[in-house]
């Protein structure tokens, strides 16, 4: 929530995309955040991924909540509407937003108190409606605009900065994204820039309820010995089931990987998502073995991340509700209001 | 003994006390309409409990020539048909009046009162003759009754009938069972009773005028005020709110080529993410709403703070029951006025509409809608229980053709184009109300940050304390624009000139009319005014100005509307006079007259003294 706006000059040179923007065009204002916090690489990814799928940046609205996750949309896409609505509440106002223009891109940025606690009914009931959005968790497992409370997200056992152990059960976002129902669901590590691109790319591509639970170490109140969400801890139990390239209709497909190790999925807009297989067996395709293996894994310590399930046939809230294709905020008058003929018939039904 | 009964016409009260569950409503809907279709006009209130099977409920049907739409207070035909209610309903009987019951087991002599006149028809043992399943034989008493009410009453059987016959359209088995047992009940009456001193004469006096409920006529100006979104929680009593609305949409806003819908109904997973998803419509150039009770609005507060402070358009219906906390949730009361008037933490003020009945709640549901827009707000439409949930005889509704949607000040792309100045909280006209730009509308411009958080006029982030006064300000002159946009209060003086002046709004509009025609018949002049909405416009504070003494009449306890008074305009307390009920009862002219003459008459007595 700065209001230092950058410079606007930059060098002539940087390289552009097909609609004439450079990445510069996809910035927001500087980031107020700690020094080396991970969200700062997570707003850095989704200006890398909105750069290279080409999107106009006036058709993404950004929505959040309230935390220091949800003030990152200021620091990305600083020609996009964003709203900073209200605790726990953005899932409410993003699906509001997407019922009155279906033709917007919708990012809901989130953190694991605004989306585990508070705002956990809410998480859970846009994920139900398949509201077309992608939704990330910017998840650091604490509190750390107020100074270093455990989050809903604190893994069972984990120690806080101070030493005290957390012993309630921590909530797996991702299981609970698949359980409600969500037709894209990832988890990545913000310090992976280069599987977390890719997975933005895809859920932003995606139509339907897309999830990412992007674990994001916080710096100055989570990173120490003893907590399981620090940068040292994911790096040595990160486990990465696949490697995802996102394959614009426009792009050659180039095979990189051995036969029989690539998955390729196209989505609703024509894309392609090839899979690369790192763990054997692993299939993004199937809802009851995903939670499964997520469980098993997680038994095990292992933070489990990459595309975890996709159904690229996913059907959205606008589907359900059988909305025109005209965003409903476009209508006028003539569409709208029945007129004093229509009324005269009501009238003599109340007689 | 008993007392003679003058007779009359068209001018008496009749009430049903019934079990709910029993198929009664129906019935009893079907004895008011038939009154209505020979030209005589009713007023009718449902009392109901919050319950689905089992306990009392009572229908109340006042038949009125003269057309008051309020209760009177008193009753002259108790139709008792609820063992559970039976001393307090014969308790209410007017003397002199009427006593309707199921004679099929005897009652002790004791039971009954000397000074009314009891009919017993004995319609249990009628219906186990003639109907073999249990259901038939519950539903079909209630048919019988309402037969044996006619005969009673010299309704006209035709049109009974007639509504019969429409209301069961295609189902000719149906409609034959109905009269049958409409016949049985007639026909028990007229060949051993003598039609009563109470009489239904057929009248022209009903006109072109509707019958309808307040929710309907609200979702109605939803459907004619453009709503494109509605966000909804179930609660009593404002889900037929939102139930009507889907009817109404599921005719009037299908796309006729493609059989789409032109709207999109949720219900939300509670009453925060209903208006959340109406803020989240309004922030992005939809006209949405949501229908809720008090309960829903403690719900909303956080999110009509920050509707308040970003500016976002949001319409609120509220339609109000018993407080506080679950209270009364099927009892009327005028008791969410400061809950709403001021909702939310911080200095909040908000616009509320006052109908008086469903005609106005057609008028004022679409009026919201123009004015959400306008002033870039939430509008509260504050309906309450006895508006909503009953029907009311009122003229037809009305739209104008050429009417236009008034989509307030937004910023076009265009606009951007030729190199606007857009600060998205810049006060450009003085009305304090700033442009806005659509979500998506151009490339580079136009574009901005919306928070809850205090910002400068360019909606950046800002805790200066002088940027944060000016904004605070500037919502105060955007408050007092409100005032010449919402409905002007109704004048009507007494016939000659007085001192005292009683304020009224709302569902008490009706009894208060009456009440006045009582005051005055005793020689009491009171001019009187009908608040339509809040912020009050300058004629509310000159007609106290212009008032030695305002009774200021509201259902409630703590007279919240006599608080919003000397809040808003800073007037003596010693002079606003509430009159103040809130039993959860519909108020009555009765009362409203009484307690006024009382106040009145107690006054000249000190002052003699």
């Amino acid at each position: 929530m700065t209001y230092i706006l950058k410079p606007r000059l930059h060098h002539p040179q940087l390289p552009t995309n097909s609609l004439g923007y450079t990445r510069r065009d996809y910035e927001g204002s500087v980031s107020t955040l700690c020094a080396g916090c991970g969200h700062d690489s997570i707003s850095g990814a989704i200006i890398q991924a909105c750069f290279e799928l080409e999107l106009p940046p006036h058709r993404v609205a950004k929505l959040s909540g309230i935390g220091c996750s949800s003030k990152t949309p200021d620091y990305f896409l600083g020609n996009s509407h964003g709203f900073n609505t209200v605790h726990g509440r953005m899932p409410s106002v993003l699906t509001g937003a997407n019922l009155a223009n279906r033709e917007l891109i919708y990012l809901g940025v989130s953190g694991d108190g605004d989306s585990a606690s508070i705002g956990l009914g809410q998480f859970a009931h846009a994920i139900r409606r398949g509201v077309n959005m992608l939704y990330i968790v910017e998840n650091n497992g604490v509190y750390g605009l107020t100074k270093g409370q455990f989050s809903a997200t604190s893994d069972k056992g984990s120690k806080s900065k101070r030493g005290v152990e957390n012993h309630d059960s921590g909530i797996d976002m991702v299981s609970l994204a698949l359980q409600m129902g969500a037709t894209y669901v990832a988890r990545s590590f913000s310090g992976d820039k280069a599987q977390l691109v890719p997975l933005i790319k895809a859920g932003l591509a995606h139509k339907g309820a897309a999830f990412i639970d992007c674990i994001s170490p916080c710096v100055q109140f989570n990173n120490h010995n003893g907590s399981t969400k620090s940068f040292d801890y994911v790096r040595e139990h990160n486990e990465a089931v696949n490697r995802l390239d996102v394959i614009s209709h426009r792009d050659p497909i180039k095979v990189d990987y051995a036969p029989g190790q690539t998955v390729r999925v196209q989505q609703h807009d024509g894309s392609i998502l090839s899979l690369h297989k790192l763990a054997e067996l692993y299939n993004p395709n199937n809802r009851a073995q995903a939670l499964g293996y997520l469980q098993a894994r997680q038994a095990r310590g292992q933070i489990v991340t990459g595309l975890l399930f996709v159904d690229p046939g996913a059907h959205d809230l606008h589907d359900s509700v059988g909305t025109v294709d005209t965003p409903l905020n476009q209508l006028t008058e003539r569409e709208l209001v029945p007129g004093q003929a229509a009324l005269d018939r009501i009238n003599a039904g109340f007689r | 003994m008993l007392q003679p009964v003058t007779p009359r016409v068209n001018d008496f009260v009749v009430k049903f006390a019934n079990v709910n569950g029993s198929g009664s409503a129906s019935a009893n809907g079907l004895f008011a309409r038939s009154i209505l279709r020979m030209g005589v006009p009713v007023a009718a209130r449902n009392i109901f409990p919050s319950n689905i099977q089992g306990l009392p409920t009572w229908y109340e049907v006042r038949i009125t020539e003269a057309g008051y739409q309020g209760r009177r207070g008193g009753v002259d035909l108790m139709v008792a048909m609820n063992p559970q209610t039976w001393d307090r309903d014969l308790a209410e009987i007017e003397a002199g009046g009427y006593l309707f019951y199921d004679s099929t087991k005897p009652i002790p002599a004791t039971r009954f009162r000397g000074d009314i006149t009891v009919i017993g028809v004995p319609l249990t043992a009628m219906c186990n003759e003639a109907y073999e399943l249990p259901r038939e034989r519950q539903l079909f008493k209630n048919i019988i009754y309402v037969g044996a009410l006619a005969a009673l009453l010299g309704m006209d059987l035709q049109a009974i009938k007639g509504l019969i016959a429409e209301d069961f359209a295609g189902r000719q088995k149906l409609i034959d069972a109905n009269f049958g047992a409409l016949a049985k009940g007639y026909d028990y009456v007229t060949e051993r009773m003598a039609p009563l001193p109470l009489q239904v004469r057929p009248a022209d006096k009903v006109g072109d005028r509707i019958y309808v409920e307040g929710n309907e006529a609200a979702a109605l100006g939803a459907l004619y005020g453009g709503a494109t979104v509605c966000a909804w929680y179930p609660i009593t009593p404002s889900t037929s709110v939102a139930e009507a609305f889907m009817a109404h949409c599921a005719t009037h806003r299908v796309d006729p080529e493609t059989g789409k819908s032109r709207v999109a109904i949720i219900q939300g997973e509670d009453e925060i993410a209903s208006i959340g998803i109406v803020v989240g419509a309004g922030w992005n150039g939809c006209r949405a709403f949501t229908c809720t009770s008090g309960p829903g609005v403690s719900l909303m507060t956080e999110f009509i703070g920050l509707s308040y402070f970003a500016e976002i358009p949001a319409v609120i219906f509220d339609v109000q029951r018993g407080g506080p906390s679950t209270g009364m949730p099927t009892r009327t009361q005028q008791a969410d006025l400061i809950s709403a008037a001021y909702a939310s933490h911080g200095d909040t003020k908000h616009v509320m509409l006052l109908p008086a009945d469903p005609h106005e709640c057609f008028e004022m549901g679409a009026l919201a809608f123009d004015l959400a827009e306008r002033l870039q707000t939430t509008i509260f439409v504050m309906l309450d229980l006895d508006i909503g949930m009953n029907e009311w005889l009122v003229p037809p509704f009305k739209w104008d053709d050429t009417r236009k949607l008034d989509r307030g000040k937004v910023m076009t792309a265009e606009a951007l184009e030729a190199g606007a100045d857009f600060g998205r909280y810049k006060d450009v006209d003085g009305d304090g109300i700033p442009f806005r730009t659509y979500p998506g509308t151009h490339p580079s411009l136009g574009g901005y940050f919306t928070r809850g958080t205090s910002r400068n006029p360019y909606a950046r982030y800002s805790e200066e304390g002088a940027v944060y006064v000016d904004n605070m300000e500037r919502l105060l002159r955007k408050f007092e624009t409100a005032k010449s946009l919402i409905p002007p209060p109704i004048a009507r003086p007494a016939r000659r000139r007085t001192s005292d002046g009683v304020i009224y709004f709302g569902s008490t509009s009706a009894a208060m009319a009456e009440a006045l025609e009582h005051l005055e018949a005793e020689g009491r002049d009171v001019d009187a005014l009908r608040v339509r909405g809040f912020p009050f416009a300058a004629e509310v504070d000159a007609f106290i100005a212009a008032h030695d003494r305002v009774f200021v009449v509201e259902q409630n306890r703590d007279g919240q509307f006599r608080t919003l008074l000397m809040n808003e305009g800073g007037h003596d307390p010693a002079k606003l006079v509430a009159v103040l009920h809130y039993d959860g009862t519909p108020i009555t002219a009765r009362f409203i007259a009484g307690r006024i003459a009382g106040l009145m008459a107690l006054a000249q007595t000190q002052a003699a003294e």
